[in-house]
């Protein structure tokens, strides 16, 4: 029993050690399919529209719902020590550092991740990777690159327009509804927003695009060796709800190493 | 050895299950494929037929032992190395393994646009000549999901056909097809392989049919693997394990007419 158990743990600590090591070697191969010729440019705008403009509504939505909701929630609790001057700052710095880049790296992990990975999970069992394989066809370069790319680049402009619609969010409930001066708005904000407030606001969307890509299209190619995982349709099921799940806890954990380490 | 001709040395591979146990595929097999034959490899399901194939393809990494084409050492090619190895190969997937978000067409052209420097107009001049040839004209602009069994298995041999390879590789290429499509299929294959005289491995469940066109017949057997110079050899075994297998499959009455 006892010696069931331990072979059981050092198999799970086995299969983490591979997975990770796996893992490892993918990131490397992804990033160099990146310089390799020649470059897929019409499958990279193909992604860019997907991830970039396809994200779009789902950005402006939970972009102008956050903004208002924090315009007033700010409102509420800087009305308590007559301090609504400071709306502006505290609505577009909570967006700028933190807000903006998390949200949409989450929007874009539910929906253009999941599609990633089992867009991928499909052609593995399929056999279309294999195939490409065999016609000496780097899986990399073909298919996994033009996403990483294209994620790199929409993502942080994503992350710009949830930045500047989340904070007319909170103009139109702080100033709009609650009656804050608009001149203090807009001032509080130029003036408690700094270059490094926006370098630190603009580094993470690089980060968690990588991390999203990495992770979500990962979890597609290797669906046939992740233990436990099962086969055929399922597994690609089990495996894309895994992929958001993971993709969306480590844009959570890096947010905050990254804060910790540049702020 | 010839050019295109594929040998296993003391190969060994085994998988282990999620249980802990070991399921050995290859226990330190030897045998020779010849160059420019058709080679036929049965066995049960589960044996491991098609995890020999991508042990020769370097989708798998054997455990021990060599696998030499065309006498070079290909167990431990890994990035260029074993690019130029696969550009040899073409390869027809028991699912075909169409690219389903792109057209017939697409997927033909695909090794040209991707392998070669041939212009647009060179890819499409080929690949329409090579649809024609496997009668797919009319369906190029068709997706893999508006195919037939029988047109999705031409499109992908149409498609493995296109750089001319050296030795083509069918995995159970006429499972979930009818018999009047099989006949098709198979005539298909004498076909090509005549004008294009590649080594052909076949990994196939239809037997006797499949004998046909075998040169050389293996049987994959719990982890060893049993050769025989010709389709009747098979036939004229005493191994039990090959009796029963041939008595299965062809049947009594086949069996004792060959015995006469």
């Amino acid at each position: 029993m006892q010696q069931n158990s331990i072979t059981r743990l050092g198999s799970i600590g086995l299969s983490a050690v591979t997975d990770l090591g796996r893992m490892g070697i993918y990131l490397l191969q992804m990033i160099q399919g990146c310089f390799r010729y020649p470059f897929r440019f019409s499958e990279f705008m193909r992604q860019m529209h997907f991830i970039g403009v396809g994200s779009l509504v789902v950005i402006f939505f939970t972009a102008a719902s956050t903004g208002m909701v924090l315009g007033l929630q700010g409102y509420y609790s800087l009305h308590k020590f007559g301090a609504e001057g400071m709306l502006g700052s505290a609505v577009s710095l909570t967006l700028i550092m933190e807000l903006g880049p998390v949200l949409t790296a989450l929007m874009v992990a539910g929906r253009a991740g999941s599609a990633m990975c089992a867009e991928l999970g499909i052609m593995r069992i399929s056999e279309q990777i294999d195939a490409l394989d065999c016609m000496a066809v780097d899986p990399f370069r073909y298919l996994i690159s033009p996403k990483l790319l294209a994620a790199i680049i929409s993502v942080p402009l994503l992350t710009a327009l949830f930045d500047v619609v989340g904070i007319a969010g909170g103009y139109v409930a702080g100033v709009c509804l609650m009656g804050v001066n608009p001149g203090s708005y807009i001032d509080g904000m130029q003036k408690s927003v700094t270059n490094h407030d926006i370098w630190l606001g603009s580094v993470k969307p690089f980060v968690f695009a990588l991390l999203i890509v990495w992770i979500c299209t990962g979890r597609g190619y290797f669906v046939h060796m992740i233990k436990g995982a099962g086969f055929g349709a399922r597994s690609v099921a089990k495996v894309t709800t895994q992929a958001v799940v993971f993709s969306s806890i480590s844009v959570l954990i890096f947010d905050y190493l990254l804060t910790a380490i540049l702020i | 050895m010839n050019d295109t001709g594929i040998e296993f040395r003391d190969v060994e591979k085994a998988f282990f299950r999620d249980d802990g146990t070991k399921q050995v595929i290859l226990d330190k097999v030897n045998f020779t494929i010849p160059a420019g034959k058709t080679t036929v490899i049965a066995g049960g399901s589960g044996q491991g037929k098609s995890v020999t194939l991508k042990l020769i393809l370097g989708l798998m990494r054997v455990d021990g032992g060599q696998i030499l084409v065309g006498g070079e050492d290909t167990t431990m090619a890994r990035g260029r190395k074993l690019k130029e190895l696969r550009t040899r190969f073409g390869v027809l997937f028991q699912g075909s393994a169409l690219f389903d978000s792109m057209t017939v067409f697409e997927n033909v052209a695909l090794p040209l646009r991707e392998r070669t420097k041939k212009t647009e107009n060179e890819i499409k001049d080929q690949v329409l000549s090579s649809l024609e040839q496997l009668e797919l004209v009319g369906h190029e602009n068709k997706f893999p999901a508006q195919l037939s069994g029988g047109m999705k298995k031409r499109a992908g041999l149409a498609r493995a056909l296109q750089l001319k390879p050296e030795i083509m590789l069918f995995d159970e290429p006429t499972t979930g097809l009818d018999p009047v499509m099989t006949r098709e299929i198979y005539q298909l294959f004498a076909r090509t392989q005549e004008q294009v005289g590649y080594t052909s491995i076949i990994v196939s469940h239809d037997i006797p049919k499949i004998f046909n066109l075998a040169d050389q017949v293996m049987y994959l057997n719990n982890g060893s693997m049993d050769v025989f110079p010709s389709p009747d050899a098979i036939q004229w075994s005493q191994k039990p394990h090959i009796r029963e297998f041939v008595k299965t499959t062809m049947g009594e009455i086949y069996q004792s007419h060959m015995v006469e």
